[in-house]
């Protein structure tokens, strides 16, 4: 087990290279750099000699060969560089933006892995009568929904007219909350957000479960379980469910994948401080040493959870690490 | 677009309203002390020294913690900030200021003239954006004491220039926290010290900046408010949601759509106006690429001019009391600048374009198209969306054919600034004060390539260019307003470029707020006496 494990982490070396060189060259192709991003913020002015300083200071004097291999020099020595558009270092930049954005994306997939479990089972063992139907058109309406339109919505309705809950940022500013009101406060801030994004991935984790437990009730086993006298109950949570949950893994490792990349959309709409939003800046503003150290990281991380979903698999399903010889 | 032809309508129809709304009786009312600021952030800046950049972003924080030399006054005249007074020597080459005494910087070290020495000499001459342009001739600053600074030219330096350029480009750092470091470098950039009525204290990359008030303001007792709060808010819609949930009480410089700024102009709560904002105005320009033989010839210009119904557009899908046609390149509100007299204009005239085209040689040929030009919009401001697609559909109706290249900022300025590779390019020229600032630099010829907003277009007109040298040395006002008004008669004349709308920026307020607005840069800035009613 630990060796295939071992062999998968070397293989994805090649990957990793080849996705931060990609991302490099790809980004050579947008037309101007971030000297032309800082000129269109400050609204033009900049004479030639002030523009040839900057592309000097930002490093961009050098051809792209010559950048592309000191940014690679640079990631072997475990530097991510300077950020352009902030002033600090990549690796500092992508840390203070890291909690917003992993407190999100757990919390909201959370959220959205048990009650589309839940809910799942519900709509399986009731199927095609009344609870199906309403959780299944729930479930198409909250897939349907642009998240933008559903945040600006909650705001609207949460914060604008009834003031239960506040229209944006992480937490309360300059009120000095500290301790347990502080957390109190950031959980109040973060509540809109993660049902935002949370209803979304709901509607996926539910029709999935829905579709996999409808298909393992018609296998053998759970007959002959039924016919060993378990209630119902019991042949739910311990047969159907656990072979039902592969493909939920399957997909929550996909998408914890893509969890440091956060959601633009929702960050946007509530003024998260989050990765997402730090990708998109880097993108207009063409910090090519931010972008690619998010990528650098949003790739490292995908290989772990990818690990760790290999394990899992192994656990829910002891065939499968025997079959593959580990 | 029918949405956005209707949103703007209601933006017309909701301004007018706060228009005719009593005005609230300022005058009888008690200033009120305490309370918290807090602003629509939009965009982040890499920087919040306004010493160092020049843009409205940087002034909407830094302008609260850093003074200028000079300011604004309610009538868009120079007024005393940091320098008390000034004087000119008889031949422009010697300007005087007298320094206010008893100020200090916000670390209690004392301001006086070395700073100001240092900040023009390393900061306005070197890195400020038109400050090296506005201080090319500036040759030394010399201290005969703590509170008199010299500023000496190889030049004439008109000094109505120099006072109406240095509310924006006259802000003055702290040599001590700057000088032997890498200026660029400092952390003082992004945790400003200065002398203005709030202090910095926190700034969190992508959620808030914070200022306190400065208890040792040299405008005593002031300010009223006991901080201001910055918010970073990309999400047009979100801000808007926020300004009504009461998060936030100013968004400044058009940053909320118009359609939600139509809405909270209906709103009793919120204000929505063009005040505050008449010393930022701007034209929408459309730009030609002289290298395009098309677009060298001036018939062909004057047919795509006359071809574009610029009062339908403004009532259309902008708003009158905004907008309204462009004359040239000076717009209305430079009152010491506007020419009088008649300039070369090019009204309404679809017959009159097809006539041209026609002398010009481009008939038209299959399904009626004479020929086709990439058109590349800014992409900032949805009125630079709304137009390009109006010039395309004007320009379709005389046998012209656009297409819209959209680029992000990067790549706008770079494609049309340093590549040159477009043939009709839209954006927005704002006008700082004095046409010497940031308007001729359109115009005259041997700006380096790369350079935005800038002449990259290709013609180098010897009679412009003549008169643009001439009114930048000349000291006499009137002349200067005389040499100015020939630039624009021949600017529009040439067609060189053309600007044919006058805008100026929305803000939207919270009604609580007071003393808001009260002069022409007021975004910019110190709110030094902005409260808030209870």
């Amino acid at each position: 087990m630990l060796a295939l494990a071992g062999r998968r982490l070397a293989a994805s070396i090649p990957s990793l290279l080849i996705i931060l060189v990609g991302m490099f060259l790809l980004l050579q192709l947008a037309p101007g750099d971030t000297v032309d991003a800082l000129m269109a913020q400050m609204g033009g002015g900049g004479d030639a000699q002030l523009m040839a300083e900057l592309r000097a200071f930002y490093g961009l004097d050098l051809s792209v060969p010559a950048r592309l291999l000191n940014y690679l020099w640079r990631l072997v020595q475990l530097d991510l560089g300077f950020s352009a558009i902030y002033g600090k270092p990549v690796a500092t930049v992508i840390l203070e933006r890291l909690p917003a954005t992993l407190f999100l994306m757990t919390a909201s997939l959370s959220f959205a892995f048990f009650f589309g479990l839940l809910f799942g089972v519900i709509a399986a063992r009731n199927v095609n009568r009344w609870p199906d139907s309403v959780i299944s058109t729930l479930g198409l309406v909250f897939y349907a929904t642009p998240s933008f339109w559903f945040g600006l919505m909650a705001i609207v309705l949460f914060s604008v007219h009834l003031q239960w809950l506040p229209a944006g940022g992480m937490e309360s500013i300059g009120e000095g909350f500290t301790g347990i009101h502080r957390v109190l406060d950031i959980a109040a801030h973060f509540v809109l957000p993660t049902l935002t994004l949370g209803l979304i991935f709901l509607a996926i984790y539910l029709r999935i479960m829905r579709a996999s437990m409808l298909e393992v009730l018609t296998l053998d086993f759970v007959r002959t379980a039924r016919a060993k006298g378990l209630d119902e109950t019991r042949v739910i949570t311990r047969h159907v469910l656990r072979n039902a949950m592969l493909p939920m893994v399957t997909l929550i490792g996909l998408q914890a994948g893509t969890m440091l990349g956060g959601s633009v959309v929702v960050e946007s709409v509530f003024s998260l401080p989050g990765l997402g939003r730090l990708a998109y800046e880097a993108v207009v503003q063409r910090d090519l040493n931010t972008l690619l150290g998010i990528v650098f990281i949003s790739a490292l991380l995908v290989i772990f959870v990818n690990f760790c979903v290999d394990l899992l698999y192994a656990r829910l399903d002891p065939r499968i690490g025997k079959e593959t010889g580990g | 677009m029918d949405f956005s032809r209707r949103a703007a309508l209601m933006t017309s129809a909701a301004i007018a309203a706060s228009v005719n709304a009593p005005e609230q009786a300022l005058a009888q009312e008690t200033p009120r002390r305490g309370g918290v600021m807090t602003v629509h952030f939009a965009t982040e800046q890499r920087i919040l020294n306004p010493s160092l950049q020049a843009s409205t972003g940087v002034y909407i924080v830094g302008g609260k913690i850093q003074e200028p030399l000079v300011d604004l006054d309610a009538n868009g005249q120079p007024t005393a900030c940091l320098a008390e007074s000034w004087e000119s020597s008889p031949d422009g080459l010697a300007i005087t200021f007298r320094l206010r005494q008893g100020v200090t910087w916000h670390d209690g070290k004392p301001f006086t003239s070395a700073d100001v020495q240092f900040t023009a000499m390393e900061m306005w001459k070197k890195i400020l954006n038109y400050g090296t342009a506005v201080q090319l001739f500036l040759e030394a600053v010399d201290t005969p004491d703590a509170h008199t600074a010299v500023f000496r030219y190889s030049r004439p330096m008109p000094l109505g220039l120099l006072l109406r350029a240095l509310p924006d480009l006259g802000y003055v750092s702290p040599r001590h926290i700057y000088e032997g470091t890498d200026i660029r470098q400092n952390p003082a950039n992004t945790a400003p010290i200065g002398t203005g009525p709030f202090k910095f204290v926190q700034y969190e990359r992508g959620q808030f900046i914070i200022a306190e008030r400065n208890p040792n303001y040299w405008r005593n007792n002031l300010p009223y408010l006991d901080r201001v709060v910055w918010r970073v808010i990309n999400d047009r819609s979100a801000a808007a949601a926020q300004m009504e949930a009461g998060q936030i009480l100013f968004s400044p410089f058009s940053a909320l759509a118009l359609s939600d700024l139509a809405r909270l102009g209906r709103d009793p709560r919120f204000e929505v106006t063009t005040r505050g904002n008449e010393g930022n105005p701007r034209t929408n320009t459309l730009e030609f690429n002289f290298r395009n033989p098309l677009l060298a010839d001036i018939r062909v210009r004057k047919a795509l001019a006359h071809a574009i119904n610029i009062p339908f557009f403004i009532e259309n899908f902008l708003n009158t009391d905004y907008a309204k046609p462009g004359t040239g390149p000076i717009p209305t509100v430079s009152t010491d600048f506007y020419p009088s007299g008649p300039m070369p204009q090019y009204p309404y005239d679809k017959a009159l374009a097809m006539r041209l085209l026609d002398e010009a040689g481009h008939r038209r040929g299959a399904g009626g198209v004479r020929f086709n030009l990439r058109l590349t919009p800014a992409p900032w401001g949805e009125d630079i969306a709304l137009f390009s697609t109006f010039i395309q559909q004007s320009l379709q109706e005389v046998g012209v054919r656009v297409e819209i290249v959209r680029l992000d900022a990067a790549g706008f300025l770079r494609t049309v600034y340093n590549d040159w590779n477009f043939d009709l390019a839209t954006g927005w020229h704002q006008y700082r004060n004095d046409p010497a600032v940031s308007t001729t630099v359109w115009y005259r010829t041997g700006s380096p390539r790369g350079a935005p907003w800038t002449n990259q277009f290709g013609f180098s007109d010897t009679v412009i260019d003549g008169i643009i040298d001439a009114a930048a040395t000349e000291l006499d006002h009137d002349k200067r307003k005389a040499l100015y008004a020939d630039f624009v008669r021949r600017g529009n004349g040439e067609l060189l470029m053309w600007n044919p709308v006058e805008q100026l920026f929305l803000s939207a307020f919270n009604r609580r707020l007071r003393n808001y607005a009260n002069m022409p840069r007021w975004g910019s800035s110190s709110w030094h006496d902005l409260w808030i009613a209870p």
